[in-house]
């Protein structure tokens, strides 16, 4: 950890961490220095120059300048008025007036500004130049008239998004007067400049985004520019209710709002109109930012429904539900399996469960040590098993977050080749390896990292058994020394001339191979590259996703993670595969399979219960509901309902039981019995974030010590991994469950995906031979991902693509063309 | 005038300037002689002369001044705010309202509802707007926040209708485009003062 330093911002004391820029330290310290490019977790741009400070005499930006111990920093003095002031004329200059139409509504940080600094008169012009507005893709609407190309937008499709899919091209503007810059303020003159030559454009020189389309370019525009296409002129910002919540749709859990009016004039109902979230401190992805309008739409309360569920409830035999509901839900459940033995069944959350017990035998603790926004300040990062572009887009912000701002370097284990994983930093070696190898890809991360005095002599033997002196034969250019006699043409005499001529030269050293590394499809000279990524390395993560949970050597896997976590000084987040499946796995004691009379929540069954509006009994879907989710980051969150609700929900059919409590969220104290849980009224959780950007949501859980036991390694057995043609359990980006399906701005479609040459190979429509079952699916080409693998999505729950995979996420198919 | 002499509040010491008036009759002979010049003076007939004048004007030289209401209206001072106006552009002819929403938001009574949408020549269409003038205060904010003077007050203060729905819609409200011609402007709450252009700054424009 760097140490605190203290320095003086307008006279106040502040203490930060060293290495911290000082506007940020200002923010945390609640000292205002205006800044309009600057983005907290990415990296400073200088597009506005506004944040112009005198610290110790000097004139520096706040947002790149990193404090020192006893700097004094002077937030305004009148040159530096005087250039702010320039700076945000020329930011006025042809703006257009349409204020009153646009869909910033106010919450614009140009008229902010504008006002803040007091610009009441123009000195400046220039000719306009004819802008147009354009879609972007089936999300994003760009209208560059009203864009300041502040690069916000830029930045954190870099940064954070790790997509790059914007940058800055040409405006095709007038060059400013020559005369301008000895009459105006230098930085005023030098951010105009720049302004008046560019415009924001998709970084692939088309006019359309090739990018997952999480739309956080919108949620960082300062202005009215970037606008999704559902929203361009719907409504303003102020008529909307902010209604704070947490996301459904995957174990990130991201705190946002759901903003809500009523639909039209002739329809008072509800309607959500839009998501937002805190830019600064927590980034969403496509599915979280549009797919949110998954609401169940009750027509009212159906006694004649509720009490056969009641009935069906009693006598049901199992309970087969998912990961997309509450913490109290799935106490809910635990406690009707107490009462009446009922067996429940979710696929996602006991592979995982299954994989935290063995994890916790191992490592004698119930949780796993990190979380995410630990791992972002480390700066290398290794991701196991984990599909990051699709699984969760937090992980992968992360990841690409440590490329791009620490400097840092990555290593990702994956089957499925993506390209965009290689392209998100220098440093990243992906192994694309056969699937059943992840055991092999730990044991090398343990061979690379592992203190050695801290492992098992055996284990110490069977990583050493891998490596082998191999002597190879290198060519090497050295340089000569050649002496010539050379004859002068006209004197005749002879000199002797000495020249260096570079000549080639075979070699032979000794190098170390490591069989692990290529055996996952790591290059020859893998060693010397991994060295380079280590230099200057301080913090190191691993990201352990759901391939390992649904794994047949599972057991094996977690074992290997807790010695990893244990031998290596490495952080280790774990992705939980669903919404709550950390939750789930948690609360209730599940079980493998189902049988006898079965009850569906959101699932199949006998009888369903179902918040998607075609079941025997309506539920609340996620945005009527209040309750808590657990995410990844080991944090149970509140969420609330945004959306009115008129049928039943669960409690009432615990009431009819006779175990339900007065309200839903009665239940949030009483998960206090379970593992890490505490006893929290569901009213006094906070969902929010301070200035410092600390995060104030619900409750860490708590990681509690158990008793842990010798770890007992296996060898892994190249044997189980898989050849020829191979299905993978995996979701296209936008798509979690049937509610970012249900949800009409995620377009991404239920099919076979495929890389563009299996896609080409492959045709329209093919038939996939499971073993167990046959289904046709229509193929779709996905250029996010390489070789030839084929990606069956799992997000529509009729289909049932848990049974088919078991308890893999791997599995031989055959396709045959349709 | 300035606030100080509001701010005075010594009641009592003004300089009041007295009514000039006859003394006040003190005994009954004084009284009665009062009765006596009172009545006799001729003041009487001065009155009857200027009441029979009056009906000779109307009758006769069409000098009515009674005005035959509902068939005939007292012209109003443009600052009465009575059942809204939407203007057109005289130019165009297109609706003034540019959905920003304003009166929308300021309206204290809430009774303002629009619904906008983008339309196919990419600006911001009002798909729908009402005002529901069984909850209207006529407070006038609407028309001084309209940016654009689109919402206005309207001389129609006669409020009773066989249905409050008769005069709340947009169409109800808006200037009939063949009467675009006799569209007034408005001169009264949050119309522009007579002197604004002296009170801008200028931007200036490169061309």
């Amino acid at each position: 950890m760097s140490n605190d330093i203290t320095m003086k911002i307008d006279g106040i004391e502040c203490v930060a961490a060293e290495g911290e820029y000082i506007l940020n330290v200002a923010r945390a310290n609640n000292i205002f220095i205006p800044a309009i490019c600057y983005l907290t977790r990415c990296s400073p741009t200088l597009a506005c120059r506004i944040c112009l400070v005198e610290a110790d005499g000097k004139r520096v930006y706040s947002c790149n300048t990193k404090v020192k111990e006893g700097m004094e920093v002077t937030v305004t003095n009148q040159e530096i008025l005087e250039e702010r002031r320039a700076i945000m004329e020329v930011y006025d200059v042809n703006h257009p007036l349409q204020c009153g139409v646009c869909d910033q509504s106010g919450e614009c940080e140009l008229q902010n500004y504008t006002l803040e600094i007091g610009v009441d008169s123009q000195t400046y012009s220039i000719p306009d130049t004819k802008r147009e507005a354009a879609n972007w893709s089936s999300v994003l609407h760009y209208d560059p008239g009203l864009c300041i190309v502040c690069e916000r937008c830029v930045t954190v499709c870099k940064d954070m998004i790790g997509d790059s899919a914007l940058k800055t091209g040409p405006r095709g503007g007038e060059g400013i007067n020559k005369d301008a810059k000895d009459t105006m303020p230098k930085d005023a003159y030098a951010m105009w400049n720049k302004l008046q030559k560019s415009v924001i454009v998709p970084s692939n020189g088309t006019g359309e985004t090739n990018c997952s389309d999480c739309g956080e370019c919108i949620a960082v525009c300062p202005v009215g520019a970037l606008v999704s296409r559902d929203f361009v002129y719907q409504s303003n910002a102020w008529e909307l209710k902010r209604v704070p919540a947490t996301c459904a749709h995957c174990s990130s859990g991201c705190q946002i709002y759901y903003e809500t009016k009523h639909t039209s004039i002739g329809d008072t109902s509800e309607k959500i109109y839009r998501v937002t979230n805190e830019w600064n401190y927590v980034s969403l992805c496509g599915a979280g930012r549009f797919g949110y309008d998954f609401e169940n739409r009750a027509e009212g309360k159906n006694k004649e429904a509720f009490d056969k569920a009641v009935e069906a409830l009693q006598k049901a035999d199992s309970i087969r539900f998912n990961s997309v509901i509450t913490n109290e839900e799935a106490l809910m459940l635990q406690t009707l399996k107490e009462k009446f033995g009922t067996k429940l069944v979710n696929p996602d959350a006991f592979a995982f469960q299954k994989f935290l017990k063995a994890y916790s035998r191992s490592s004698g603790k119930t949780l796993y040590g990190s979380d995410f926004k630990e791992i972002m300040k480390s700066d290398f990062v290794i991701s196991v098993g984990c599909a990051l572009h699709n699984d969760n887009p937090n992980a992968r912000y992360a990841f690409n977050n440590i490329q791009k701002m620490n400097k840092g370097a990555g290593l990702y284990f994956h089957p499925v080749a993506d390209p965009l994983i290689a392209s998100l930093g220098k440093s990243v070696e992906c192994f694309t390896h056969k699937p059943g190898l992840e055991e092999a890809a730990l044991y090398l991360v343990l061979d690379l990292f592992a203190k050695r005095e801290r492992l098992p002599q055996d284990t110490i033997d069977y990583l050493d058994s891998f490596h082998s002196k191999i002597t190879k034969t290198v060519q090497e250019k050295v340089m000569e020394d050649v002496t010539e006699t050379v004859t002068d043409a006209k004197t005749g005499e002879s000199k002797e001339v000495t020249k260096k001529v570079p000549k080639t030269i075979e070699k032979e050293i000794v190098v170390d191979e490591n069989r692990l590394a290529l055996l996952l499809g790591g290059k020859g000279d893998f060693a010397e590259t991994f060295q380079d990524m280590m230099k200057k390395k301080e913090r190191f993560s691993l990201i352990i996703g759901e391939d390992l949970y649904f794994h047949t050597k599972a057991e094996n896997l977690a074992a290997l993670v807790a010695l990893i976590e244990s031998s290596c000084d490495i952080e280790i987040v774990m992705v939980p595969p669903k919404t709550n499946s950390l939750g789930v796995a948690l609360i209730c004691d599940l079980d493998e399979s189902a049988e006898g009379y079965c009850v569906g929540y959101n699932e199949k069954g006998d009888f369903r219960l179902s918040a998607l509006g075609d079941g025997d009994l309506d539920m609340p879907a996620m945005n009527q509901q209040e309750g808590t989710l657990t995410n990844m980051n080991k944090r149970v969150l509140p969420t609330n309902a945004a959306l009115e609700y008129n049928g039943y929900e669960l409690n009432d059919m615990m009431v009819a039981l006779e175990i339900g409590k007065h309200l839903t969220i009665d239940w949030t104290p009483m998960l206090a019995g379970k593992r890490g849980f505490k006893k929290a009224n569901f009213d006094e959780l906070p969902n929010g974030y301070t200035n410092s950007g600390v995060e104030n949501r619900g409750y860490a859980l708590e990681n509690i010590s158990t008793h842990a036991e010798a770890i007992q390694l296996q060898k892994f057995d190249e044997s189980i991994a898989l050849e020829g043609e191979i299905a993978y359990r995996c979701n296209p980006q936008r798509q979690f469950n049937d509610f970012s399906d249900k949800a009409h701005q995620i377009f991404e479609e239920y099919g076979l995906y495929a890389s563009t040459a299996k896609a080409e190979s492959l045709g329209g429509k093919v038939e996939v031979d499971f073993g167990s079952s046959k289904m046709i699916f229509e193929v779709i080409s996905d250029d996010s991902i390489e070789g030839e693998i084929v990606r069956v999505p799992d997000f529509k729950s009729e289909k049932d693509i848990y049974t088919l995979f078991g308890e893999d996420r791997y599995k031989n198919v055959i396709i045959r063309k349709v | 005038m300035s606030l100080e002499e509001f701010k005075n509040r010594n009641v009592g010491q003004q300089t009041y300037k007295m009514v000039q008036s006859d003394p006040t009759p003190k005994t009954g002979k004084e009284q009665f002689e009062q009765v006596v010049r009172r009545a006799f003076k001729g003041e009487l007939f001065v009155g009857l002369y200027v009441t029979l004048r009056e009906m000779i004007n109307a009758l006769f030289r069409g000098e009515m001044h009674t005005i035959k209401y509902p068939f005939e209206k007292l012209p109003i001072s443009p600052r009465y705010r009575a059942i809204h106006d939407m203007l057109r552009l005289l130019e165009s002819g297109h609706y003034r309202c540019i959905g920003c929403g304003l009166c929308e938001k300021i309206c204290i009574s809430n009774c303002i509802k629009m619904d906008t949408r983008y339309d196919e020549n990419q600006r911001k269409e009002v798909s729908e707007y009402t005002i529901n003038f069984g909850r209207c205060i006529f407070c006038g904010y609407c028309a001084e926040v309209c940016p654009e003077l689109a919402i206005v007050h309207g001389a129609r203060y006669e409020t009773a209708s066989e249905q409050r729905a008769s005069f709340s819609l947009f169409e109800d409200m808006l200037t009939p485009i063949d009467a675009l011609k006799l569209q007034q402007e408005y001169d009264g709450f949050g119309a522009i003062s007579p002197n604004a252009d002296q009170n801008i700054k200028k931007t200036p424009l490169a061309y």
